[in-house]
């Protein structure tokens, strides 16, 4: 498997602070990769670099290469509305718009103009196929979003992104508002999407990631201390700071 | 304990006894106006011309002036002033230019009414030869109400939860894009509350109208923008101040009116804005 998404020598400020120092990892395509690591270790920040939301924040300092698809990013050249097409998003929490489930899906296609109106319907009802949803979801179209429950919102967040077609999905956390049926539930999502999907999930809890990750990096106070395939990390970390952490030490 | 709880009732009848205090003034008002006014109401009061120097007959053109200003004024201040709140709110960076811009609109919602009037007569009037006429007064109305509609618009927009924004960047839509289809829509019924507040306030004020449209008395019915109007307030201060003998109820009936049309033009608003908080 090739690299999707090769990051080299990352450096990120917000302001004075140094929150990403000279990170770099390859992560493969169609896999999912898991980060772990105590909070405010520069995790969720290293994702959004992946598709430069960090841009919206003022007195943010980038430098080194991020290359998806051997594209550097962050080249003048490149904007930033394409790759998040390519590169979509799954928050914390489940964050729908308060519109109807067919117009959550359709906004994506509609600001890419991907679709003519009578090609919509198709769109919305792959998207929500792809995320397990159409079943439960299919005559409930026109109604809020916002009434679904918090599972089938994490979904639906999912599901807009395969409407735009996104390549890569960033996962935020994308459990930690979810009780535990629906948390396996989603990975078991995630690892059906594997298959056309390379994954890059932030999360705390260690299980998830030995779960559902095919490779994981732990990243320590900016660092990215240790990165390579799930089972080594988990059964024989290299490193004494990733052993204390995922032996529970500290974290 | 039976002293906290007797502090608790003083406090809790010191706000009720001030919340009786805003009240009363308002019922009293409406009162006031509804009894000695009530009499004067008829179809003829309402849609006919003023007769006999404008003690008697209707004050059609007065209502149809106010009316006429009130939608000028508000598709004129309305655009610009949404306009500009979402440049404040969604483009414009924390700078010298723009914490001037701020200190403007303040300071814009400060100025007594009578100097916008002179200001339009000034500009509108005088300098851009629109002349005495509805262009020229609803303009300098406009202007007055541009601070409380970019004020209320950009509160409306702040309402809207960040997390929108995020999204729709995230799903790679542009900032205009976003604004369009993820901010505008979520607070609109914010602007529209600044846009209702608007409308009392244009239907009530004479002084910005005194120099650049109202006239005293036309015997005939504005064609054009050119024209000038009668407008309410300003004829009722006419009839109490300058024309000796207006029956009390005539004039009474005149606030009445006004005081009805801002009613009926806030219901109409509100009835727009809860259509678009019931769509979202």
């Amino acid at each position: 498997m090739s690299a999707k998404i090769k990051v080299e020598r990352l450096n990120l400020w917000y302001g004075a602070f140094h929150a990403l120092i000279d990170v770099g990892l390859s992560v493969r395509e169609k896999a999912i990769t898991s980060l772990i690591g105590p909070s405010g270790c520069g995790k969720s920040t290293l994702l959004r670099c992946l598709n430069r939301m960090n841009d919206l924040i003022d007195d943010v300092r980038i430098e080194g290469s991020v290359r998806i698809d051997g594209q550097d990013i962050y080249a003048g050249t490149s904007a930033p509305t394409a790759l998040r097409k390519k590169v979509g998003m799954v928050f914390q929490r489940p964050n729908p718009f308060p519109l109807s489930v067919y117009e959550n899906i359709a906004f994506g296609p509609k600001v890419h103009h991907l679709a003519k109106a009578d090609e919509m319907d198709d769109i919305v009802e792959d998207s929500l196929k792809a995320v397990h949803l159409w079943d439960e979801l299919k005559d409930r179209l026109d109604e809020n979003a916002l009434a679904l429950s918090l599972e089938q919102k994490q979904r639906l967040c999912i599901a807009r992104l395969a409407a735009v077609r996104s390549e890569v999905l960033l996962m935020d956390e994308p459990c930690s508002a979810l009780d535990p049926l629906a948390t396996l539930r989603i990975e078991e999502l995630m690892r059906y999407l594997r298959s056309d999907y390379t994954i890059l999930i932030v999360t705390h809890n260690m299980q998830q990631a030995a779960r559902v990750s095919d490779d994981t990096g732990f990243m320590l106070l900016g660092e990215l201390i240790e990165f390579g395939r799930t089972t080594d990390i988990f059964t024989r970390p290299q490193d004494k700071r990733t052993e204390d952490y995922i032996t529970g030490r500290f974290g | 304990m039976t002293n906290e709880g007797a502090r608790q009732r003083i406090g809790f009848g010191l706000l009720l006894a001030a919340t009786l205090l805003v009240v009363l003034p308002v019922l009293a008002i409406i009162v006031l106006i509804v009894t000695k006014g009530w009499s004067a109401l008829s179809l003829e009061f309402l849609f006919t011309m003023p007769r006999d120097g404008m003690r008697a007959g209707g004050i059609f053109p007065a209502i149809l002036g106010t009316f006429v200003l009130v939608l000028a004024s508000i598709s004129f201040a309305l655009p610009i002033g949404v306009m500009a709140a979402v440049y404040l709110s969604e483009y414009a960076k924390d700078n010298l230019l723009t914490r001037i811009i701020n200190l403007a609109i303040i300071n814009l919602a400060g100025v007594s009414s009578v100097v916008f009037g002179l200001f339009g007569l000034s500009l509108f009037v005088v300098f851009l030869r629109f002349g005495v006429s509805i262009l020229s007064g609803a303009l300098t109305l406009g202007i007055m109400t541009l601070p409380v509609i970019i004020t209320t618009t950009r509160e409306a927009l702040r309402a809207v939860p960040k997390s929108y924004r995020e999204v729709s960047f995230s799903l790679g839509a542009s900032r205009w894009q976003t604004i369009r289809h993820s901010v505008l829509p979520f607070a609109t019924p914010g602007i529209l509350t600044g846009a209702i507040l608007s409308i009392g306030r244009v239907a009530g004020e004479t002084a910005p109208i005194l120099f650049t449209v109202a006239a005293f008395y036309l015997p005939k019915l504005p064609h054009s923008l050119g024209d000038q109007v009668m407008a309410l307030p300003y004829h009722l201060y006419i009839a109490t101040t300058q024309i000796p003998g207006v029956p009390e109820n005539y004039r009474y009936g005149t606030a009445l009116v006004l005081v009805g049309l801002v009613l009926i033009m806030n219901i109409a608003a509100t009835r727009i804005r809860s259509r678009f908080r019931r769509k979202r």
